[in-house]
């Protein structure tokens, strides 16, 4: 049994590697999208908040699932035909930019109205206030739920097996079909899951304690 | 307003603003004209509008119409007519051109002392980092906060933030420093300290317009006082005159009198 397994690894290891690209991609497309909407959404005039807060609540209210299925199966009929890959990047990356714009929305609005006025009242424009007075002190407050998003993205990225993609989710499958052992590849994709998003969770944590100076 | 203005153009020029949130209206038609080296105080009552009028100057408040100018120049509008409001590097510029200290401090709490007074100097007035440093040092030092020069905001007493404060916004050689009730939110051990950095930058003769109810400080440092009720100006005048028992301005008599009641 063991022998099968250790036969199957660099096949694993594959799989292991498409879902380290998707995930990656997937979080840092919504983070960019996401950060750059969620700025839209609390500073932008009505008609781009109104776009924003709509797209946000339609993706989420959303199964994944669903998401995924739509943007292969759904889409084609408007012309846009992805290919499996990228149709699933694309589904898990407006899935996690509705939530990056809120994790934005809800710690920008954690600092004070004061710390904006004062950072114009020294003549700094709006880029340079989000870079120098909010976003420094948004940062804490955004990253506990952006992590927690981020290990959330890992796990959802097992999704797109579902589209016959080959991640790691897809090469355990298809070692059980062939070894018909699935409990110990189950658990052994269970812990590569659990290491991947336990590492993220210490830096986390790490990052936190070292921005908690930060006090108001 | 005054007659001397016309001798000594306004730095800060005031003129028939008004301004409604809403059926609200905060500000009616308020003029006032500020020459450069004075010190004019605002007093009233809450919602007299002192504080909104002050915001007006640095434009964090737009207002519906009239014109305000430092130094000739418009704020917040392209014209003084017109409603289109300046681009958003025309208004960070114009901003500069004035310090604001408000009530709540509002010290950046992730950068130290220091940090809060380069900030502005290096983005804004482009000095490198040792200059701005430099700089930084210098009016720490003014006010009394040398040793501070590392510590982050919340290692300060609130007198000694509101020092920073003072320092954050001066340190921009603004034309005119705004002052918003700068020790309403201090506990009265700690007002003095900062009254005297405001009454030593006066004597260096920085041009100052402030929201106060600290009326002894009030009658010592300002050149006028300005009394406002139900959004506008009601009296202007030297402090010994709007300050003194008697003056015809009912308004003013009663503010005075209820004034002294809740504070002696």
């Amino acid at each position: 049994m063991l022998g099968q397994i250790a036969y199957a690894l660099p096949f694993l290891a594959e799989g292991f590697a498409v879902t380290l690209w998707v995930s990656l991609l997937v979080v840092v497309l919504s983070l960019v999208v996401g950060v750059v909407m969620g700025v839209g959404l609390v500073y932008g005039p009505a008609p781009l908040r109104w776009v924003v807060r709509i797209f946000s609540d339609t993706i989420r209210g959303i199964p994944i699932l669903v998401l995924i299925f739509f943007v292969y199966y759904g889409l084609p009929a408007v012309g846009l035909r992805l290919e499996s890959f990228w149709a699933a990047v694309l589904a898990l990356t407006l899935f996690k930019t509705a939530q990056v714009i809120e994790y934005l929305r809800g710690a920008v609005g954690s600092i004070p109205k004061g710390q904006s006025e004062a950072a114009m009242a020294i003549g700094l424009t709006f880029r340079q206030r989000l870079t120098y007075v909010i976003f420094p002190q948004a940062f804490r407050r955004f990253l506990p739920p952006w992590i927690n998003g981020v290990t959330d993205a890992v796990k959802g990225s097992a999704l797109v097996s579902l589209l016959g993609i080959t991640d790691l989710m897809q090469a355990i499958n298809q070692v059980i079909g062939r070894t018909y052992e699935a409990m110990p590849l189950y658990i052994l994709g269970a812990l590569v899951y659990f290491a991947v998003n336990y590492a993220l969770s210490l830096a986390s944590r790490r990052l936190e304690r070292r921005f908690s100076f930060i006090r108001e | 307003m005054s007659n001397a203005s016309h001798a000594n153009p306004a730095l800060l020029d005031v003129s028939d603003v008004s301004k409604a949130f809403g059926s609200v209206v905060v500000l009616r038609s308020v003029s006032l004209k500020v020459t450069r080296g004075e010190v004019v105080t605002i007093i009233g009552p809450s919602g007299s509008g002192k504080t909104t009028l002050l915001r007006c100057v640095n434009f964090l408040e737009s207002y519906d119409s009239g014109s305000i100018r430092i130094d000739g120049k418009e704020v917040g509008y392209r014209e003084a007519g017109t409603r289109q409001r300046r681009s958003e590097r025309d208004l960070a510029t114009m901003r500069a051109e004035t310090g604001m200290v408000f009530q709540s401090f509002n010290l950046f709490p992730h950068l130290t002392a220091a940090g809060n007074i380069m900030l502005g100097l290096r983005k804004v007035r482009g000095k490198s980092s040792a200059e701005a440093r430099a700089i930084a040092e210098h009016w720490l030092g003014r006010v009394g906060l040398a040793h501070k020069a590392d510590s982050l905001p919340a290692e300060l007493s609130g007198g000694q933030q509101q020092r920073v404060g003072i320092a954050r916004a001066v340190a921009m050689e603004p034309k005119i420093l705004l002052l918003d009730e700068i020790t309403s939110a201090l506990d009265p051990e700690l007002v003095g300290e900062v009254l005297e950095v405001v009454r030593s930058l006066a004597e260096d003769g920085m041009t100052m317009l402030m929201v106060t109810h600290e009326m002894a400080f009030a009658r010592d440092a300002s050149s006028r006082i300005v009394f406002m009720a139900d959004g506008g100006i009601s009296a202007v005048g030297p402090p010994a005159e709007i300050l003194a028992a008697g003056f015809e301005n009912e308004r003013l008599r009663s503010f005075l009198a209820r004034f002294r009641a809740s504070h002696f």
